[in-house]
This record gives C-alpha cells, sequence and structure tokens, in this order.
C-alpha cells in the first residue's frame, strides 16, 4: 500500500538537481517508475540499486548484524552496493538504509559515499527519531513530485542504532554541511552536502 | 474422451496459413506448460514474423534477428535485433548484450541493454546492468540494478523555476501535513 509525506527533505534535495541538467545520481531504494521518470525528465541519469535487498543478500544467513562484522561479507557487500569510481555522482538518495548497517560498516559506507560524491554533492538519508522501539518500519520510497514521497511498505526491522543530531553532525563529519528536518512522524530528514 | 481431445490439438492447421504461424504458435505454448497454480506471467502475442528460443534452448554466442524474437531458454553472448522487439520469456536467462528497437524483459538479464524505442521491465523480471533507452517501464516488484540512461531526442526540460527555500519554520500550508517538519538545524563546516 502506498504511503505519501510532504518532504522538507526532498524538497531541497530536489532544489539542488535544478541547478543544471544532466547530473548523475545513485539511488539505493532500488528501482521505481515514479523516481525514474521524475529524475530523468530532468535530463540526469540515475544509477539505481535496492541496498536492502543488497544487505539481505549478502548478511541475512545467520545473524544480521554480527555478519556485518564479517570481512569477507562485508567485502561482498561493498562490492555489490557501492563499487563506483571517485566522484562518480552529484547526488545520492540513501534514504533509510544506513540505521542498518552495524557502526564500523556503517563508518566505511559513509566514507565510501564520501568518496562517490563530487564536491557539493547532496545526499538525502532518512533516520527513525522514535528511540523507545524495537523494530522501525521499512519503506521502498519513491519520489511523486519535488517534494512529496511515496512510501510502500517493506516490514518491520532491527535498525543497528538510533541517532540524534549529534551522532549525526559526527557520523558526517567528513562533509561540508549537514541539515536537518526532525518531522512528527519520528523521521528525522538530513540533507548533507559533499 | 483423451483420445479425442488429443486428437483436437493435434489437427493440421489450414495450408492456407502462414508457414511460420503454426510452429510460433506451437512453440509459444510451451511457455504455458507452467503448474496451473502459478499465475502465468503476462506474454504479449506474438504478431507477424517471430522466432521463439525455447525454454530447453541454451545458446552460448552471438544472435543477430531480424525479426522479433522470444527468449524462454538460456543464452550467453550478444543479442542484436536492430528493428525488432526481444522479449525474455519468464524462464529465460540471458547473459548479454542486448541492442534491439523494444525489449521486454519477463525473466532474467545480466547484461547492458540498449534499445531505440522503449525497455519494459516486468514484475518479478530481474535485470543487472546498464540501459539506455528512449523510454522505460518499470512494474512494482521488478529487480532493477544498474545505470538508466534515457536518451531523449528532444532537448530535456527546462529546468524548473528555483523551489522555494526550505522551511525552517511550518508554513502555515504545511502545518496540519501528519508529516510537517517539527524542527530544523544546520551545521556548515
Amino acid at each position: 500500500m502506498l504511503e505519501t509525506r510532504h518532504s522538507h527533505g526532498l524538497d531541497q534535495f530536489c532544489a539542488s538537481l535544478e541547478e543544471r541538467p544532466g547530473l548523475s545520481i545513485l539511488d539505493l531504494a532500488g528501482a521505481s517508475q515514479a523516481t525514474v521518470s521524475f529524475l530523468t525528465n530532468y535530463g540526469h541519469r540515475l544509477y539505481t540499486n535496492d541496498l536492502i535487498h543488497q544487505l539481505d543478500v549478502c548478511f541475512s544467513e545467520g545473524d544480521f548484524y554480527e555478519n556485518q562484522a564479517n570481512p569477507l561479507m562485508v567485502s561482498k557487500f561493498l562490492e555489490n552496493a557501492l563499487s563506483f569510481p571517485e566522484k562518480n555522482f552529484d547526488a545520492a538518495l540513501v534514504w533509510d538504509t544506513l540505521q542498518f548497517l552495524s557502526v564500523p560498516l556503517l563508518n566505511t559506507f559513509v566514507e565510501r559515499l564520501h568518496r562517490v560524491l563530487r564536491p557539493g554533492g547532496c545526499m538525502l538519508a532518512f533516520f527513525h527519531a522514535e528511540e523507545r522501539v524495537d523494530t522501525i518500519p521499512t519503506y521502498s520510497y519513491r519520489i511523486s513530485d519535488h517534494h512529496t514521497i511515496g512510501m510502500v511498505a517493506r516490514g518491520r526491522r532491527r535498525p543497528a542504532q538510533f541517532f540524534n543530531n549529534r551522532s549525526l553532525e559526527r557520523l558526517f563529519q567528513d562533509f561540508e554541511s549537514i541539515k536537518f528536518f526532525l518531522a512528527r512522524d519520528h523521521f528525522r530528514e538530513v540533507i548533507v552536502r559533499r | 474422451m483423451w483420445n479425442r481431445r488429443k486428437e483436437e490439438e493435434y489437427t493440421p492447421k489450414p495450408a492456407s496459413a502462414p508457414p511460420t504461424t503454426p510452429v510460433l504458435a506451437k512453440e509459444g505454448s510451451t511457455m504455458s506448460t507452467l503448474p496451473s497454480r502459478s499465475p502465468e506471467p503476462r506474454v504479449e502475442p506474438q504478431r507477424g514474423g517471430s522466432a521463439v528460443l525455447g525454454k530447453s534452448v541454451i545458446v552460448k554466442g552471438q544472435i543477430l534477428s531480424r525479426e522479433d524474437l522470444t527468449i524462454d531458454g538460456e543464452v550467453e553472448g550478444t543479442v542484436e535485433l536492430q528493428e525488432h522487439r526481444l522479449t525474455v520469456g519468464p524462464n529465460g536467462k540471458v547473459v548479454a548484450t542486448i541492442k534491439a528497437r523494444e525489449v521486454v524483459v519477463i525473466g532474467t538479464v545480466h547484461g547492458n541493454v540498449e534499445t531505440t524505442d522503449r525497455l519494459e521491465i516486468r514484475k518479478d523480471a530481474k535485470l543487472v546492468g546498464d540501459i539506455k533507452t528512449t523510454r522505460v517501464v518499470i512494474e512494482d516488484g521488478a529487480y532493477f540494478k544498474g545505470n538508466i540512461d534515457i536518451v531523449r531526442t528532444e532537448a530535456p526540460r527546462p529546468a524548473a523555476p528555483p523551489a522555494p527555500k526550505p522551511h525552517a519554520v511550518p508554513s502555515p500550508a504545511t502545518a496540519n501535513s501528519p508529516a510537517m517538519a517539527a524542527g530544523a538545524g544546520e551545521t556548515k563546516r
């Protein structure tokens, strides 16, 4: 079932894409017609990969988070998920995926995101802000318009950790700037600029 | 009763029918031999000249076709149908670079796909590779990993006027929105 939500983060992300056509965008939500149509209508190129799917493929046999410490599995995951040349993308849609990476892998992954983004590149990420829960809902995200996100539920998952503003600032310390919006539905939207 | 049904199935087609049609119809019907309890994926009916690689066929090498082609078997190599349509059927597994006018993926494709018209990735299909096309249709439930490059014949849509600056404080218009921003902050380094 498709839910929609207004997103200030997406609004700002899209504003950064309207500066010029022909940008290269990384979308980690998996392919959706809506997002593909929206972004390619502006003349942008899109690389799409379903990061939640990649996490399941690489780590779901056994303990999901313990496996994220296994060097072989981590290496396979990074190869599948984020194996690009430096400064390959002008923008990245990370959505809520970073919540499901345990700390060492998360830091490596964010380092790689920093590496594959061009200077000035924009990244949109979501973090669940409600800390008194064991599991959080996951979604398949698609862009309906420049400030509306369509979300299709994909069940619930235990996050690796919860983030507050301070921990997010630490996580994205190598980036130029970080801007966050806390929404009423327990979403912390984060816009990070490389 | 069984014998009568069998006879009906194998009744020869009239001689006036185009020579390729009966064979294609028969080959096409092999795709419907899936267990009846599973819903049958949609496969467009073949029109005109068309070839079918059945699900027990394995091809390694280069396929060049001057007619529409349905692959329901396994192909490894390259597939070129410059002016025609390629359908990768529900049992089809293609590890190849594909060039065609139109491509419909119902099964699995690993490789780059280039079409001059359109590419369709159906529900439950899997495509891993870069695509270059003028139009793409991706159904919900399809898996795609790769680059999407939409080639436009006309100039891309001019950039829309800059969106209004994000609201650090919610505007009255969004105040009733369930997802209204309740707080915002920024750190610059």
